[in-house]
């Protein structure tokens, strides 16, 4: 059993390879968390247009891809768009989709955050002479994000976790690295390995959701 | 031919599109299938755990807490190929839709045991009391007072979460699971034309996008009071 799932000698020869896949993933993360944040930003800000114009499109565009997964819309830029003339390369086609995917849900969630604000604050804050985008700024985003922190912290969780689909377009991240690994060596050891480092890397951001969520869901009441 | 023509011409081709329309039919179906699976299994061996974990034993809820832990902190795409190309070295051989529908299956589960539990634990103490001291058991408690208030709050965070890991049958395609996105990718290499991957997207669209129109309006209905 140990020889076929966690065969340290295996460990010793691939560790290099995972440890690579390791870095990028952590590389990939930094890049298409920010890339997800800035799409939601742009969303949430659009949805405090209060006109039909715009929230209709909004609402639209955000079911959609609530409603479309990922790995549709990764495959369809991957192997789609060649067609049209447009070769992306596997790193390009990830990071168009996160922002897309990703920043529905950070949009959502922000937007969540904005409306939780009081229209007073910002009454009071153009009151005192600060403009629409100042008091956008430094009135009502700050308190968004604070009330809704635990659902971006989830929402970054899970985007996190998404980076493994850059293995299915050939981006060389931890499960990609794995994957490898176990076709040199026709063994389950690497990808045994990629699962217990997803797994510590990941685990305390969910213990602390855990406790986030328990007690907010307690509060509401 | 205009660019526009060339267009349609190249991602909506009539021909291969109705030369594949059964196959993306198919993929529906077995998308379908897994995703009925996943849900009812999911969500049923949530609730079983959540209601394991109201019994308050220890060495149980380490354990519980620890499963659900596991399955929240895992990629769901690792935890397939981790069933696909893994248990065969212990000499079990899940075909892919087993292993799709267990691994999505066991993250539902996870998901949706702490939504479970989180609604248990928001009914207040009293309400425990009041029931036990009117003689009602540990077990008519839990059922005829405490879960008909609790589920009611996990409605919104539940259809969310219920979606997001039911679209994650696409992930099935990589250990050859012949859903849409599957039935999509080989009709793409054998016709050398991205239509079937249009009428594929077109098919998640059908079947996810009145799901998540549904949810929009549950999620106002139930919704928590600020």
């Amino acid at each position: 059993m140990i020889e076929a799932f966690f065969n340290p000698e295996i460990i010793a020869a691939i560790w290099p390879i995972v440890l690579a896949g390791l870095l990028n993933t952590v590389l990939l993360s930094l890049i298409v968390v920010p890339l997800g944040l800035l799409g939601g930003l742009i969303l949430a800000l659009l949805a405090t247009v209060h006109h039909p114009l715009v929230r209709w499109p909004l609402m639209a565009w955000v079911d959609f891809f609530r409603a479309f997964p990922p790995l549709v819309l990764l495959v369809l830029l991957f192997a789609g768009l060649p067609f049209a003339g447009l070769e992306l390369g596997g790193f390009a086609c990830v990071a168009i989709a996160f922002f897309l995917n990703t920043g529905a849900y950070y949009g959502e969630i922000l937007r969540a955050g904005i409306d939780s604000v009081p229209a007073g604050q910002v009454e009071a804050g153009r009151s005192t002479g600060l403009s629409r985008l100042q008091a956008m700024t430094y009135i009502v985003l700050p308190q968004a994000v604070r009330n809704v922190l635990p659902d971006l912290m989830s929402n970054t969780l899970e985007v996190v976790k998404l980076t493994s689909l850059g293995s299915v377009v050939a981006v060389p991240e931890l499960l990609f690295q794995a994957r490898q690994a176990q076709s040199l060596t026709y063994n389950a050891t690497p990808i045994v390995l990629a699962a217990i480092i997803y797994f510590l890397m990941l685990w305390p951001l969910v213990r602390l959701l855990s406790r986030l969520e328990n007690r907010a869901l307690a509060g509401r009441r | 031919m205009t660019t526009w023509d060339r267009f349609t011409e190249t991602f909506f081709n009539a021909k291969v599109m109705a030369k594949y329309l059964p196959d993306i039919l198919s993929g529906m179906v077995v998308t379908i299938e897994l995703a009925v699976l996943i849900i009812v299994s999911g969500l049923f061996a949530g609730l079983v755990l959540a209601l394991l974990r109201a019994l308050a034993i220890r060495p149980l809820n380490w354990l519980i807490i620890f499963v659900v832990d596991l399955f929240r902190s895992l990629p769901p795409l690792v935890i397939i190929v981790l069933i696909y190309f893994g248990l065969p070295a212990a000499d079990i051989s899940p075909s892919g839709f087993v292993s799709t529908w267990l691994s999505l299956a066991f993250v539902l589960m996870a998901f949706s045991e702490e939504i479970f539990w989180a609604g248990i634990t928001s009914i207040p103490k009293g309400q425990w009391e009041a029931s036990r001291s009117t003689g009602l058991s540990f077990g008519q408690t839990l059922v005829n007072v405490v879960l008909p208030q609790a589920l009611r709050l996990t409605i919104p965070p539940l259809t969310n979460r219920t979606i997001a890991i039911t679209k994650g049958t696409a992930l099935g395609t990589v250990v050859a699971v012949s859903e849409i996105l599957g039935q999509a990718s080989s009709a793409v290499s054998n016709s050398y034309n991205p239509s079937p991957l249009m009428m594929g997207a077109a098919a998640y669209l059908v079947l996810f996008l009145p799901v998540v129109v549904a949810a929009r309006w549950v999620e106002t209905k139930f919704a928590w009071k600020r």
